[in-house]
């Protein structure tokens, strides 16, 4: 797959990092299956962070150089079966769970889609249902950091408020009692709703980590959130970019 | 040709929101005789020839992996139906 063109000003604004891209090599793939809606925002993303973006194909039977991997948003295979169920089965994802597990720690992000697609492949506890409302719910959430030690999340402060777009139908965070006591324990809540809950997850729940806090995954949509103009009207607008200089000062500080 | 049917449910201690829709639907319609609605899903598994205790194994170990969540739903039934 060739890499895909970005539109108008973002092409511009994308092309002033490359002093950055050269200084850090960081190389960050973005997975595209068959219904992926924000690979193209999460492409930009990274490269608004300052990496160079790989487009990855979830048939590809190698995930090649990248440092990092994000599994994005969008509705693969229509969540046919379950939200992500069929996708967690795709060639490039037995790659991703065995880099994400082995001694190297690939930090994989898993957003919405990407989130329901790395609890379906057991790389986070728990699972999706459909929001307590039945609705689909779009609407920029507030989110508080729960845990600024992940691969992820590094860049942010433990109780920053961000404001990011939210976007799902499947969006209500179940796990039974004792593996949200063993999350809560651990520190591997990352993200809570703030003011509202918008689709009834537990202990309100945004998003989670594993155990070494290289895989994240969140239902709202921080990749949406990272130029100012096109984000939130709350705070910034640009609250979302975090999570991609997080990812890219942990691979700069690993090659260090 | 025979067919495996697998059934798969929520698990009993998961809220079902379809169920909760449903069952605030039927009364609207004259329906007041049920107090609960739980909304499964049911697979048919199509065999060309006959079905060995070697496939309905394989029915099985997919009805586990892939057509059902086992963090929120139960496989409740594998049978085999004769077409």
């Amino acid at each position: 797959m060739t890499e895909l063109p970005l539109i108008g000003e973002a092409v511009a604004v994308a092309d002033q990092a490359p002093d950055v891209r050269k200084l850090t090599g960081a190389r960050i793939g973005v997975v595209t299956f068959p219904g992926t809606l924000d690979d193209r925002d999460a492409v930009r993303a990274v490269r608004l962070a300052g990496a160079a973006a790989v487009p990855l194909w979830h048939a590809d039977t190698t995930l090649g150089d990248v440092d990092a991997v994000v599994i994005p948003g969008g509705f693969s295979y229509g969540d046919y079966l379950r939200a992500g169920a069929i996708s967690r089965f795709a060639p490039l994802m037995a790659r991703i769970i065995d880099a994400a597990n082995s001694d190297a720690r690939l930090p994989v992000l898993g957003i919405c889609n990407g989130f329901q697609i790395l609890t379906e492949s057991h790389l986070l506890p728990g699972s999706m249902i459909k929001n307590d409302g039945l609705l689909f719910m779009c609407r920029d959430q507030i989110l508080r950091v729960e845990n600024n030690t992940t691969d992820w999340t590094r860049d942010y402060a433990v109780g920053q408020e961000i404001t990011v777009p939210l976007k799902n139908q499947d969006g209500q965070y179940i796990a039974d009692e004792k593996t949200l006591d063993a999350l809560e324990a651990e520190g591997r809540v990352v993200f809570r709703y703030v003011g509202f809950n918008p689709n009834g997850s537990r202990r309100d729940i945004a998003g989670i980590s594993n155990a070494a806090g290289n895989v994240v995954g969140l239902m709202p949509h921080p990749e949406h959130a990272v130029e100012a103009g096109f984000g939130p009207e709350i705070g910034s607008g640009t609250e979302g970019l975090g999570f991609f200089t997080s990812v890219l000062n942990k691979i700069v500080g690993d090659n260090k | 040709m025979p067919r495996i049917v697998v059934d798969v449910m929520p698990k009993p201690e998961i809220l079902d929101p379809q169920g909760k829709a449903i069952v605030g639907a039927l009364p609207r319609l004259g329906f007041t005789a049920f107090s609960s609605v739980r909304q499964g899903k049911r697979f048919e598994l199509t065999v060309d020839g006959e079905v060995t205790e070697e496939i309905l194994a394989q029915a099985r170990n997919a009805a586990e992996t892939l057509l059902s969540n086992p963090v929120i739903e139960d496989v409740v039934n594998v049978e085999v139906v004769e077409a």
